[in-house]
């Protein structure tokens, strides 16, 4: 068997092209079926929230396996699926230029306003 | 032996022997999230079972018998017992056998649950209501594989076509009452046929596949006349509490 390496960062979920994964070579299988992520809604008026992922053939089946696999023990009211390909992740490496910037920029936050004594809930 | 524990047997036992039937499935689905899937189903005929075992139970003892509960229901009586409809003792075969199977119960059972449904018998009537929801996406899942399959590959399909080959002739028992059905409640066998050729023939053709004509049916199930797998099923079933009496765990 011929194996790509290929480091992959987290959330950056191999496509087709992509080389196999070291922690999950049996992914590689061309008959495998696309990876979903799975988010879940547990209560009116909350958000969706991922819950995980799984393997479906299609999106009606992911939601219906992701019922099945995420929701037998009543944890949500709502589903979403999204194919993981269609997911894009930031880069680990690009932390330093993409964070880091904001952490000397403390009149970011909201915090140098005298608020009305009226105004509550702030 | 009174006409309404016999109907309510015949309907624990068609779910719990097909219950046991996808149960062999745990650990072995083809993909681990169909094999939760079937898992859950399998769980699903399981409680359905419970509730009308325990039914069953409660009717038995007013009726002067003893000692008799849902366990012992279940693990035991013989195989000319049970009256288990001879479909869901059928052989798992493949994962097309297994889907085809389960839809073919599936929408005879919510037919039938819908007619339980306007009975006067309280009991029966609230599992039916209780159960028709599961039902529902039982029919949902079961019958989307029939057509993802059927009208998938030619592999796929060929395989759909050795599963109704070998089902098809275990579905005319639905539509046969026996002595005890026809005693208790007033079921319309006519409409139950109807109703579940309509719904088996619209999935079917969504699938590409041939509706069996004019095939000779089996039947015998409901009065305890089994096709041999039904002993090995029990033999597994029962021999724990066949071999050190009142075991638990």
């Amino acid at each position: 068997m011929k194996i790509k390496i290929k480091k992959f960062y987290y959330g950056d979920i191999p496509g087709d092209e992509a080389g196999e994964s070291i922690a999950s070579p049996t992914i590689t299988n061309d008959k495998a079926w696309p990876l979903w992520e799975i988010f879940i809604r547990s209560k009116q008026g909350l958000d969706h929230k991922h819950a995980g992922s799984l393997h479906a053939a299609d999106a009606a089946m992911a939601i219906e396996n992701a019922r099945d696999v995420y929701t037998r023990r009543q944890e949500g009211i709502s589903i979403w699926a999204v194919e993981s390909k269609n997911i894009h992740a930031s880069n680990p490496d690009d932390a330093e230029s993409f964070y880091e910037p904001a952490s000397d920029k403390i009149y970011r936050h909201p915090g140098f306003y005298q608020l009305p004594d009226e105004i509550k809930h702030m | 032996m009174n006409p309404l524990i016999q109907f309510t047997l015949f309907l624990a036992d068609s779910n719990l022997i097909l219950s046991q039937k996808n149960a062999e499935w745990c650990g072995h689905g083809p993909i681990l999230e169909q094999d939760i899937a079937i898992t859950n189903i399998t769980l699903d005929l399981l409680g359905q079972a419970r509730y009308f075992y325990q039914y069953a139970a409660e009717l038995m003892n007013q009726a002067g018998h003893t000692h008799i509960t849902e366990d012992s229901l279940a693990y035991l009586r013989t195989e000319r017992e049970f009256k288990n409809l001879l479909l869901c003792e059928q052989p798992n075969g493949d994962w097309a056998q297994t889907v085809l199977r389960q839809f073919f119960y599936s929408v005879y059972q919510q037919s039938l649950y819908q007619q339980i449904l306007q009975q006067s018998n309280s009991q029966l009537s609230a599992i039916a209501e209780k159960s028709l929801k599961e039902i529902t996406y039982h029919i949902k899942w079961s019958s989307e594989w029939v057509v993802r399959l059927g009208d998938g590959t030619p592999l796929s399909h060929h395989k759909m076509l050795q599963a109704i080959k070998a089902l098809w002739p275990y579905t005319g028992e639905f539509f046969t009452p026996t002595d005890f059905e026809k005693e208790i409640i007033p079921i319309d066998y006519e409409k139950l046929k109807m109703q579940w050729i309509d719904s088996v023939q619209n999935v079917l053709e969504e699938a590409g596949l041939p509706m069996p004509q004019n095939i000779f049916m089996h039947t015998g199930g409901k009065l305890g006349s089994h096709t041999e797998h039904l002993g090995y099923i029990l033999a597994e079933m029962q021999y724990l509490q066949r071999t050190y009496p009142n075991a638990q765990w």
